[in-house]
C-alpha cells in the first residue's frame, strides 16, 4: 500500500488550508435553507406543479429524496405540452443493511401499491430504494416508514450519509461489535434539525431563536458539508462495503481471541466519481491514517468529517468531496488536525487484508448456530415474482433481513427448523437459481429511466451484457472465472465502476467510456481503454481481452491483473496522474 | 401626406386625426369615403321641399343578438335594405346596448339565435334580464318584429326568439309581424321575411329621403378587412396536429397549429376560428351501403346539380338528425316501434340527441333514395373554435385546442366531422378553409392593469391561452387567475407545462384545479369558486374580469350559481341583490362568457 501514502503535492510551502473565492450556489441554498426547510411545504401544497421548484429540488435531498422523471416518456410528454412525468426516489437509512420481517413487509406494501414502478430497489449503499413516488404519496410514505421505525434523514446531499457495514452474520460476535459503532457512528453524525420531522412527521415546529441555530448544528454546521460524505465500517478480509469508495473507513480489529473487537484502522479519502473531460476530477483510493482503539470511533469520526467540514473546498463542487482536500493540504497536515481534533494519536495501522468483495450466495452457517440465505439479486431490483417471494419468506421468518453492499439479500438468522421451509418458498419464486460467478458479481447502477444524471443504460443493458461476457467465457474454456464487470451510466460513481475489472461509464445512448485494469479486491482504479464506444465495440475488444487472458494469463491471474502485465492497459497508481494519461 | 405647403379642403383638427390611423385603416376610409361620396349628391346635397312636408319617420332600431354572425348578418342586410329605402334605420349589437333604452324606443326590430339549451346568446343576456326582471318595463309605445334563428335538432328549437316575442307583447309593445323561426338553412327564410319588414316598415314607418346612415356593428374592435369570410374562407395550411392528453386519457384532445400565411386573416384574443368541414369517407360510405347507393346517383342540391356521394361529403350533417327527418323516415319504415318513438315527444328528443343517421339506419334499416336522403339532412355548417393563441406570440399561425368526438356507432367507430378532419383525416401540410370569426363579447379588459379571473374546463381552456399570450406581450400587469378542471391531473391537464412557465414567469398569479374523476369525490370548477371564494371576492372588488368559457348547458349555469352565491356570502347581499351585482358588472364587460 505503500504507493498511496505518497502526497505528490508534498512541498515546503504551506498547503492552503481553505480555498478562496465566491462560493458555489449550493452554499448559499444551504445557508438560506433555514435548517434544511426551504420552502418544502409550499411545494407540496401547490397542485400546479408536480415536482419541486427552485432550492427545494435540491434540498429534499437532504431528506433522502431525489427529484426525478420517467425518461422514457419525458418526450412524449413535453410533446403533448404536459409535464414530464415527475416523481421521487426514495432511500431509506439503514445503517448496515438490517431491516426486520415486519418492516420489509411494510415497504413491499407501499412499493406494490404506492409507486410507478412497483419494485424495491436494493442499492450498494446497503439499503432500499422506492423509485416512482408522485408527490401525493410523498408525505404518506414518510409517515408509514415512521411508523414502520425507518426514516430517510440525510441519505443524500451534502452530509454523512447511510453507514455501510460489512454483511457479516457469521461472525455474530465481531460484527454485532461492528454493526453497533456504525449505527451509533450514523446517529451521531446525523444532520440536528427537526426539519424532516416537521415537514414530513407533522411535528410541532419549534421557533429556535438566533443562538440556538448557532447551535443547531454543532457538527455539520449550518452550510453542512461541502459535499456528499460517505462512511464504512468492514469486517477484514470481506470488503463488500468497496471501502475505496468512501470517504472515511473504520476497518474492524479484532483482538487476540479473533472474535471480539478491538479497534479499526482509520482509512480516509477514497470516492469514484469524475467528470467527463475534467482532468481536475478522478477517483482516487482511500490513504491510512492509522489505528485507533474502538472507543475512539465516535472522536475519530466527527473529527475527520469536521476537517472536512471546514477545509472542504466550497468554491468548486467537482473538487469538494475529501479525497481533493487530501490532495490540497496533504495526509500529515490533515491527520495532524484531525489528531488535535479528537485528542488522540493514531497508532500504526494493523496488519489487514482485504481479499474478496462478492457475497457467499446460499446457505452459511454461524458461529452461534443460525443458518443464513443469501439470495442473489440482479441489479437489486425487487419486482413481480421475487418480491412476492420475499413477502412470503418475511411472514414467517424470525430473524432478520441483511442487505448487502452488493445489492443482494441475506435472510439471516434461520433456525435449522426453518430452513427446509424458506428455502422453497425462495425456490417456488425463482429466488434460488443457477447462476455465474460472474452474473453474482457483476453490478450497475440504476441509471435510466429515472436518474436524471444517466447518460446511457446500466442496469437495463447489464444482464444483456453479462450474458455476452458469460458467453465469451465459455469460449474461451473458462467458464467458472470471471471479471468484476460493473456499469455506470454516468460518471458520477454509483455503480462503483471506478472499481471494477471491466468498468463501462455512459457517454451517450448506446455509447460508453470502457475502463479495465482494476482488480478483484477491489484496491486499484481501472483505466480507460477505449473512449465513447458503442456496445458492438466494446463487445468486441472484451472477446480479444478474455482470449488473450484465458490463453496468456499465468496461474490463477486475475483479469485486471493480467491486462496490466501484458502491458495492455497502464496500471493507475498516482490517479492525479495516471488516470487521465 | 401632412406637408404643410399642400392645401387640404379639409379641416386641420381631422388631417391630424386621419394621420393616427394604420395605413390598411387610411386605405379603408379612402376607399369608404370615395363610396359615400357618390351618393351624397341624392343623400345629402338636395333637401326637397318634399322631405320637409313629409311626416316625420319613425325610428328604427335593428338589434342584433349573435353567437356564431348570422344573426348580425341578417340584422345588417335588413338594416341596409331598410336605408336603401330611405328609412331611419340604425343598427345595434345587443352587446353594446343599454337595455334601459327599450322603453324609450319607437320601433325595434331583434334579430336574435338561440344557443343550444334554448338560451339568448351571450351578448343578449343583459337585455333578457331586463325584459324578465321582476319589476319588468313598460313598453307602450314601442312597436316590434323579431326573428328567430335555431336549430330543430335541438329541442328548444329557437327558444330565445320564442322569449323575446312573447315577452315584448306582453310588456305592451306592439307586434308588427308575426315571428318567425329560421332553421340552420336559414337564408331562404330570413330574406323572405326581410322583404315582409322592409314593405310593413315602408308603410309605418314614413318615407322620405334620409341620410345615409352608416351601418355599425358597435362594437369596439378594430377590424382590419380581409377578403376571407364565411362565404368566401381562406385555404389554409394544417402545420400541426398532436395530441394534448395521454394515451390513456378518457378523452381525445388536440392541439392544431393552422398557417394562415399571407391571407391578411388578423384575430384578437377571444375571436374564433370557423372551420369548413366535411365528413370521413367510411361515414358517407357507410350510409350509402345501407341505402343501397353508390355514391354516384345525382341529386338537386343547395349547391346545384352534384352527385350523392359528395353531397353526404361535403354538404350534409349527419350527425345530428330533425324531428322532421325523423317522422318523414318513420312514415315509411313500418316499423311499429319507429312510429311510437316519433309520436311521444320525449322519447323523440333523448333518441333524436344521441342517434346520428348510421344509428338510424341500423336501427329501422330502410333504403331512401338519393333525394329525399339528401333533403332530409340539414346542412352541415362550418365549426368555430375558440382560438388558443395571440398572433403577437405565434405571427400568421393560429392555434385550436379540439375535442375528438368519436360517433360510436354498433361495433365500428367514427370519428367527428370538424374534430376528425382536424385531428385524424387531415395531415401536416393539407390545406383546409377556415375564416375568422370576431368575437368582441370576449375580450380582455382595455386596461391591462385590471384582474382578470379565467374559467374553461376542458377545452374551455383555449381562449385563455391565447389571453394568457396577449397578456405576456402587453406585459400587462394585472393579476392573471385560472380555474381549470378536468378528469385527471395526470392525463389531461391541458397545456400543463406551458401554465407552470406562466407562474414561474410571475405572469399566472394563482391556479385553482378541479380534478373530477381523481378522487373519492368528483370536484369541478364550481367546487373551486366556492372554496375560494374569499379571494374570488377581493378579486371581484378589485375590478377584476370574469371570463367562462365550455359547456354551456351545465358548467356555465354551475358556475354562475357558484359566482352568485360567492357575491351573495362575501358581499352580505341577498339573491336578488347578488343577481343585480351580477348584471351590473355584467354591463360594464366584466363577466364575459363564450359558451357552446
Amino acid at each position: 500500500m505503500s504507493a498511496f501514502d505518497l502526497d505528490h503535492k508534498q512541498s515546503d510551502q504551506a498547503p492552503e488550508l481553505i480555498v478562496k473565492g465566491k462560493f458555489a450556489d449550493n452554499e448559499r441554498l444551504k445557508g438560506d435553507s433555514n435548517f434544511l426547510r426551504g420552502t418544502i411545504e409550499k411545494d407540496l401544497r401547490d397542485k400546479l406543479n408536480s415536482g419541486f421548484r427552485g432550492d427545494n429540488f435540491q434540498l429534499i435531498r437532504f431528506h433522502g429524496m431525489y427529484a426525478q422523471d420517467d425518461r422514457d416518456i419525458r418526450p412524449d410528454l413535453v410533446s403533448r405540452k404536459l409535464e414530464p412525468r415527475k416523481n421521487i426516489m426514495l432511500r431509506c437509512r439503514l445503517p448496515g443493511g438490517i431491516i426486520t420481517p415486519e418492516q420489509w413487509l411494510g415497504i413491499d406494501k407501499f412499493a406494490t401499491e404506492s409507486t410507478d414502478y412497483g419494485s424495491i430497489r436494493i442499492t450498494n449503499r446497503q439499503t432500499f430504494q422506492f423509485h416512482g413516488v408522485l408527490k401525493e404519496n410523498i408525505k404518506p410514505m414518510h409517515q408509514w416508514l415512521h411508523h414502520l421505525g425507518l426514516d430517510s434523514i440525510a441519505t443524500a446531499g451534502d452530509v454523512n450519509r447511510n453507514v455501510l457495514c460489512t454483511t457479516n452474520p457469521i461472525e455474530s460476535q465481531l460484527h454485532r461489535e461492528a454493526y453497533a459503532a456504525a449505527k451509533t457512528l450514523s446517529e451521531h453524525l446525523l444532520p440536528k434539525t427537526r426539519a424532516y420531522a416537521e415537514i414530513w412527521l407533522d411535528e410541532e415546529k419549534k421557533f429556535s431563536t438566533e443562538d440556538d441555530n448557532k447551535n443547531y448544528e454543532p457538527i455539520l454546521g449550518e452550510k453542512y458539508l461541502p459535499r456528499k460524505f460517505k462512511t464504512t465500517v468492514i469486517i477484514p478480509p470481506h470488503n463488500d462495503v468497496d471501502m475505496h469508495a468512501n470517504d472515511m473507513n473504520f476497518v474492524a480489529i479484532a483482538d487476540e481471541t479473533g472474535d471480539k473487537l478491538a479497534g479499526f484502522n482509520v482509512i480516509v479519502g477514497g470516492g469514484l466519481s469524475f467528470t467527463h473531460g475534467l482532468k481536475s476530477t478522478y477517483p482516487i483510493i482511500a490513504r491510512e491514517f492509522g489505528y485507533i482503539p474502538a472507543d475512539k470511533i465516535i472522536a475519530c469520526g466527527e473529527a475527520i468529517l469536521t476537517v472536512q467540514r471546514d477545509w472542504g473546498n466550497r468554491v468548486d463542487r467537482t473538487n469538494a468531496k475529501t479525497r481533493y482536500t487530501l490532495e490540497r493540504v496533504g495526509v500529515e497536515t490533515f491527520k495532524a488536525e484531525v489528531e488535535r481534533r479528537m485528542n488522540h494519536t493514531f497508532e500504526d495501522i494493523r496488519p489487514y487484508e482485504l481479499t474478496e468483495r462478492g457475497d457467499r450466495i446460499g446457505w452459511t452457517k454461524g458461529v452461534e448456530g443460525f443458518h443464513h440465505l443469501a439470495l442473489f439479486i440482479e441489479n437489486g431490483r425487487l419486482l413481480g415474482e421475487k418480491k412476492q417471494g420475499l413477502a412470503e419468506i418475511a411472514k414467517i421468518h424470525k430473524g432478520d433481513f441483511r442487505l448487502t453492499a452488493n445489492q443482494n439479500l441475506i435472510v439471516a438468522g434461520v433456525a435449522e427448523e426453518h430452513k427446509a421451509d424458506i428455502e422453497s418458498i425462495a425456490r417456488a419464486h425463482g429466488l434460488i437459481a443457477d447462476t455465474t460467478q460472474q452474473r453474482q458479481r457483476a453490478m450497475a447502477c440504476v441509471s435510466l429511466p429515472t436518474c436524471p444524471l444517466a447518460m446511457a443504460e446500466a442496469e437495463r443493458y447489464l444482464p444483456t451484457f453479462i450474458d455476452k461476457i458469460e458467453g465469451m467465457l465459455t469460449k474461451h474454456n473458462i467458464p467458472d472465472d470471471y471479471l468484476i464487470t460493473r456499469i455506470a451510466g454516468c460518471p458520477n460513481g454509483c455503480g462503483r465502476a471506478m472499481l471494477a475489472e471491466l468498468g463501462l461509464v455512459g457517454k451517450a445512448p448506446g455509447r460508453y467510456n470502457m475502463y479495465i485494469g482494476g482488480n478483484r479486491a477491489g484496491s486499484r482504479v481501472p483505466k480507460q481503454y477505449l473512449e465513447n464506444a458503442s456496445t458492438d465495440e466494446i463487445l468486441n475488444a472484451t472477446d480479444g481481452l478474455i482470449e488473450r487472458w484465458s490463453k496468456e494469463r499465468e496461474t490463477k491471474e486475475e483479469f485486471g491483473d493480467f491486462v496490466i502485465r501484458a502491458g495492455i492497459i497502464q496500471e493507475v497508481k498516482l490517479s492525479a496522474t495516471d488516470f487521465w494519461d | 401626406m401632412n406637408d404643410s405647403n399642400v392645401i387640404f379642403p379639409i379641416p386641420e383638427e381631422l388631417t391630424k386625426q386621419l394621420s393616427s390611423l394604420s395605413a390598411q385603416q387610411q386605405s379603408f376610409l379612402a376607399g369608404y369615403l370615395w363610396a359615400s361620396s357618390q351618393q351624397a349628391t341624392t343623400d345629402v346635397a338636395i333637401p326637397t321641399a318634399a322631405a320637409s312636408v313629409a311626416k316625420p319617420k319613425r325610428k328604427i332600431n335593428v338589434i342584433s343578438i349573435s353567437q356564431t354572425g348570422n344573426a348580425a348578418g341578417i340584422a345588417k342586410k335588413l338594416t341596409e335594405k331598410l336605408q336603401a329605402e330611405s328609412l331611419d334605420a340604425n343598427l345595434t349589437s345587443a352587446g353594446s346596448y343599454k337595455a334601459r333604452q327599450l322603453t324609450k324606443e319607437d320601433i325595434v326590430i331583434i334579430v336574435t339565435s338561440t344557443q343550444g339549451d334554448g338560451e339568448s346568446p351571450e351578448e343578449g343576456m343583459s337585455l333578457y334580464n331586463f325584459l324578465f326582471a321582476k319589476k319588468a318595463p313598460k313598453l307602450d309605445g314601442v312597436s316590434f318584429a323579431v326573428i328567430g334563428l335555431g336549430d330543430s335538432s335541438y329541442p328548444l328549437f329557437c327558444q330565445a326568439g320564442i322569449e323575446f316575442d312573447t315577452k315584448l307583447g306582453e310588456l305592451g309593445g306592439e307586434r308588427l309581424l308575426d315571428r318567425v323561426d329560421a332553421d340552420v338553412d336559414f337564408e331562404p327564410v330570413s330574406d323572405a321575411w326581410i322583404e315582409q319588414v322592409v314593405t310593413k316598415l315602408k308603410d309605418v314607418a314614413g318615407s322620405g329621403p334620409a341620410l345615409k346612415v352608416v351601418a355599425s356593428a358597435a362594437t369596439d374592435d378594430v377590424h382590419t378587412q380581409s377578403e376571407f369570410n364565411k362565404d368566401n374562407p381562406y385555404t389554409a395550411t394544417l402545420l400541426k396536429n398532436h395530441k394534448l392528453v395521454t394515451e390513456d386519457a378518457d378523452k381525445v384532445v388536440m392541439h392544431i397549429e393552422i398557417d394562415l400565411d399571407e391571407s391578411g386573416l388578423h384575430y384578437q384574443a377571444g375571436d374564433a376560428l370557423g372551420v369548413i368541414t366535411n365528413n370521413p369517407s367510411d361515414l358517407v360510405d357507410e350510409v350509402l351501403s345501407l341505402n343501397g347507393l353508390s355514391g354516384d346517383e345525382s341529386v338537386e342540391s343547395r349547391k346545384g346539380t352534384t352527385t350523392i356521394g359528395q353531397a353526404l361529403t361535403g354538404q350534409c350533417d349527419l350527425n345530428q338528425l330533425t324531428p322532421k327527418f325523423l317522422a318523414d323516415y318513420a312514415s315509411s319504415a313500418n316499423d311499429d316501434v319507429l312510429t311510437a318513438l316519433v309520436e311521444d315527444k320525449d322519447k323523440l328528443q333523448g333518441y333524436q340527441a344521441w342517434t346520428p343517421l348510421l344509428g338510424l339506419l341500423q336501427d329501422y334499416p330502410q333504403k331512401l333514395n338519393e333525394q329525399r336522403l339528401y333533403d332530409g339532412l340539414k346542412p352541415l355548417t362550418p365549426r368555430l373554435y375558440s382560438i388558443a393563441s395571440s398572433q403577437e406570440e405565434v405571427g400568421e399561425e393560429v392555434h385550436l385546442c379540439v375535442g375528438l368526438v368519436d360517433i360510436d356507432c354498433k361495433d365500428k367507430r367514427y370519428t367527428g366531422s370538424a374534430s376528425g378532419l382536424l385531428s385524424n383525416r387531415l395531415e401536416e401540410g393539407d390545406e383546409l378553409q377556415v375564416f375568422i370569426e370576431h368575437n368582441p363579447r370576449f375580450r380582455l379588459p382595455k386596461n391591462a392593469d385590471t384582474p382578470v379571473i379565467m374559467i374553461g374546463p376542458g377545452t374551455g381552456i383555449a381562449p385563455f391561452r391565447s389571453f394568457m399570450q396577449q397578456r405576456r406581450a402587453d406585459e400587462a400587469k394585472g393579476k392573471n387567475w385560472l380555474i381549470f378542471g378536468n378528469r385527471h391531473y395526470r392525463s389531461d391537464f391541458l397545456y400543463h407545462a406551458e401554465w407552470v412557465d406562466y407562474r414561474d414567469q410571475g405572469l399566472l398569479n394563482d391556479c385553482s384545479l378541479a380534478w373530477s374523476r381523481d378522487g373519492d369525490e368528483k370536484v369541478y370548477v364550481q367546487d373551486k369558486i366556492r372554496e375560494q371564494a374569499e379571494q374570488f371576492w377581493q378579486w371581484l372588488e378589485q375590478g377584476a374580469h370574469i371570463y367562462i368559457c365550455g359547456d354551456a348547458s351545465r358548467m356555465a349555469k354551475d358556475v354562475e350559481k357558484a359566482i352568485l352565491d360567492v357575491i351573495a356570502k362575501q358581499g352580505g347581499k341577498d339573491e336578488d341583490e347578488a343577481t343585480e351585482y351580477l348584471n351590473e358588472i355584467r354591463q360594464e364587460d366584466r363577466y364575459q362568457r363564450d359558451v357552446y
